[in-house]
């Protein structure tokens, strides 16, 4: 009998023993997961060093769960690859350091529009205002729905400090200050020249303060959202980012 | 009648009433101190459902006369348990058309976006998860559901383990979907591709899912063939590898239990990677292994030809599922993610060509001999072109990993054009074929109209070609001009004259969607005629009509 027979008979065992089928199964699609992911936690090169990464003010928080609760993520990506259109496109190439805060990643997986990555800053408050109550007033070709209600409907952010607490216990580094204060410091971030704003800013460099939804009566949804977006890749200054420094 | 001796409640019906009962409680906890009120809702959708399960059970229990335990065997033939299979075949049909449905209706919102009509819950962003997790889970995971506990019988010729049990599975993964579907449009929704539901929905899928896979291991365990057949490995591979993608993928902790909202634990390029890994795989798992036991049991049994190599089939299964879960990479090209992990995954993808290749190999050679009744039977016809479209889509899926073509491909439609090649021509295809195979083995009767099949088979496939042709033209199209550069070295077109460009092709695509779910009608109506044929419904009316 040659080795091959033998073998095609061997695999008679696991066709007549279910559990050892199941543990084949097991062992066999486990390799691959543990090859790819588990050294991502611990090889010190997966996440280069970048100065000016912080994790999301109180209000950029809840108004990134607004973008993730209307699926935005579904036609913007936020993940500016390495390649010379894109760059030149969009700006400097997405690090992982950017998105280490991230629960969940916002790379996303289509361009319907564009990214948005570094979108911060870039349009003014008012152009976000009425892109996003009527897209094609501002850009007449685009195929964007439209979000009043995030401009009628007053953001709920009672419980952002529970939020924020649960991201501590997952790793971010949120302080006890940054908790206790989460609730005056959302307030304080969509109010225009709060008086606040400075100790704000000290817990979170770079933070903007404003209205942002252009109602400063209320804050509602759209000030959180467009509080997002106007800090979206602003946190790290690449005129002092040292690439080579980060060679993986 | 009296009875002869009292009637005990089994240990199954009581213990999962009280577990109901427990639940129904809890949620109405939850509904009265939830933080948002979609939540509320959501909580009171479990507690309904809940008190409805014990009632149910209860119906069942004072419309019994004796003990509640099946035969295993009557006559020496295995007592088939096909209630909970024809559920799931009728809920598949049903789940099908709604969300090819919607697909459609997203076509058209991006061909018109005034069709969103500034309403929040049928926004592009909340109802594409509708519509994913409608015809992959709703429609793909009631196909699985339904043929594996079919085939699962027949091959093992053994009826299903447990009594409530089967009909728990099927029940409460559709009670999963309403629960996730409304849950979109509501907003609840984690942001993980094709794994959207928050936690407390992943917990309910997470009982439901260990329940099937005990039913499925248990009725193997109760085989009276000594082997275990060769479709059986691929469901068992599929209900095993979901489970632990699933696990691996939802682990999170919600900011309350009173909360809708949870923050997975992993974050940045890790959370990528194990959204990839699961994200790939889901297609690697649920939408192939599983299908391809479909492939194995319902193409042989229809062409009543053996399978035609039962090596092949041992190279093609092991080979397929370790090849298959180090293909996620390939979503994170060019990405933040460390160029070691994008080069694995790109080699693992290509590599993979091979046992995908050898499975399409495998199932449409079993058709040597019986080629002729491609002639004549339109279902085995849509098999086999659905193992066709699959050799297809597992060709171009490989060279869409490789990174030259990726930072084409990547972020465009040609990725939207490949997925549908392989979801409506592969699964959508052999589903319908083996729906087509179900129905009249289920009710015993023939097949209301095979002359419909070849209309239903030739309306969806041109409609599937118009499809993917035109997203492969408005991909390919929007890669080339995000990078043509003018002679002077400046980026051409504006992000804007890109979306602008693919208008007309959005159109296109829309107008193959509808061909499909016409197609889809047509079975929907075929079904419905041969379970209820004429006679008997008009019957039916003229009795209603009496009473």
């Amino acid at each position: 009998m040659s080795i091959n027979t033998s073998l095609w008979q061997r695999h008679g065992l696991l066709e007549r023993n279910s559990i050892l089928l199941l543990i084949g199964i097991l062992i066999v699609i486990a390799i691959g997961g543990l090859v790819e992911v588990v050294p991502l936690f611990y090889l010190r090169s997966t996440i280069e060093t970048a100065e000016g990464v912080r994790p999301y003010t109180p209000l950029e928080l809840a108004g990134r769960n607004i973008y993730v609760r209307e699926g935005c993520y579904l036609c913007h990506s936020q993940m500016i690859r390495a390649l010379r259109d894109e760059v030149e496109r969009y700006g400097h190439y997405s690090l992982a350091a950017e998105s280490m805060y991230d629960h969940p990643f916002q790379w996303g997986s289509k361009r319907t529009g564009p990214d948005l990555a570094r979108v911060g800053g870039k349009y003014s408050d008012d152009w976000h205002r009425d892109h996003l109550l009527d897209p094609r007033s501002v850009v007449p070709g685009s195929v964007m729905p439209g979000y009043p209600w995030l401009f009628s409907t007053d953001l709920d952010f009672s419980h952002i400090a529970e939020d924020m607490k649960v991201q501590a216990l997952l790793g971010v580094p949120y302080s006890e200050e940054m908790l206790a204060d989460a609730l005056a410091d959302a307030r304080t971030q969509a109010t225009t020249d709060a008086p606040g704003g400075a100790a704000l800013m000290r817990r979170y460099p770079k933070a903007q303060v404003r209205s942002f939804g252009g109602n400063a009566s209320r804050i509602t949804e759209a000030d959180a959202l467009i509080a997002y977006l106007q800090m979206l890749g602003t946190l790290v200054d690449f005129k002092l980012y040292n690439d080579k420094a980060n060679v993986r | 009648m009296v009875q002869s001796h009292t009637k005990y409640m089994t240990m199954g019906e009581g213990g999962s009433a009280a577990a109901f009962a427990g639940l129904a409680i809890l949620s109405i906890v939850i509904a009265a101190k939830a933080y948002t009120p979609e939540y509320a809702f959501h909580a009171y959708l479990f507690a309904a459902a809940s008190v409805a399960a014990i009632l149910a059970i209860l119906n069942r229990f004072f419309e019994r006369i004796d003990e509640p335990v099946p035969l295993l065997t009557i006559d020496g033939k295995p007592n088939y348990n096909m209630g909970p299979v024809k559920l799931g075949t009728l809920l598949a049909v049903f789940w099908g058309i709604a969300g090819f449905a919607v697909g459609l209706w997203l076509a058209l919102e991006l061909a018109f976006p005034a069709l969103n009509f500034d309403l929040s819950f049928i926004s592009f962003g909340r109802l594409r998860p509708l519509h994913t997790s409608a015809v992959i889970f709703a429609f793909g995971g009631n196909v699985l559901i339904a043929t594996s506990f079919y085939v699962v019988q027949r091959t093992c010729r053994a009826r299903l383990v447990g009594d409530l049990a089967p009909w728990f599975v099927v029940l409460g993964f559709n009670f999963f979907i309403v629960i996730a579907g409304t849950g979109y449009l509501l907003g609840i929704t984690q942001s993980k591709e094709y794994a959207e539901p928050e936690w407390y929905s992943d917990l309910w899928l997470t009982v439901v899912w260990v329940v099937y896979l005990l039913v499925y291991l248990g009725t193997i365990m109760r085989r009276t063939e000594p082997h275990i057949y060769v479709a059986n490995w691929f469901y068992l591979a599929f209900i095993l590898t979901i489970a632990v993608l699933h696990l691996g993928n939802n682990a999170a902790v919600p900011v309350s239990l009173f909360s809708p909202k949870s923050y997975v634990v992993w974050s940045g390029v890790q959370d990528a990677m194990v959204q990839w890994w699961y994200g790939h795989n889901a297609v690697g798992f649920f939408l192939t292994a599983g299908f391809l036991g479909i492939m194995y049991y319902f193409i042989p049994k229809r062409a009543e030809r053996p399978i035609y190599s039962y090596r092949l089939s041992i190279i093609h299964f092991w080979s397929l599922i370790f090849l298959y879960i180090w293909a996620g990479p390939h979503h994170l090209h060019y990405t933040a993610l460390p160029d070691w992990t994008q080069t694995l995954g790109m080699t693992f993808s290509v590599m993979l060509w091979m046992p995908s290749w050898g499975g399409m190999i495998n199932g449409l050679m079993t058709l040597s001999g019986a080629w002729d009744k491609l002639r004549t039977d339109p279902v085995l016809r849509m098999m086999v072109l659905s193992v066709a479209f699959y050799g297809m889509a597992t060709f171009e899926g490989p060279v869409m990993s490789v990174k030259e073509v990726n930072s084409l491909s990547h972020y465009t439609d040609w990725t939207i054009g490949h997925v549908h090649s392989g979801a409506l021509g592969w699964v959508g295809f052999v589903s319908f074929g083996a729906i087509y195979c179900l129905v009249p083995w289920l009710w015993n009767r023939p097949l209301y109209s095979l002359k419909l099949v070849g209309w239903h088979f030739w309306i969806a496939t041109v409609g599937i070609v118009v499809y993917i042709t035109s997203m492969w033209v408005s991909g390919i199209l929007q890669g080339l001009m995000w990078r043509a550069y003018t002679n002077l070295g400046f980026l051409e077109y504006s992000f804007i004259e890109t979306v602008e460009a693919m208008h007309p092709f959005y159109v296109i695509r829309a107008i193959g969607g509808l061909l499909f779910l016409v197609g889809a009608l047509i079975m929907a109506f075929n079904v419905w005629r041969t379970i209820l044929p004429r006679k008997e419904l008009a019957t039916a009316i003229g009795l209603a009509a009496a009473e």
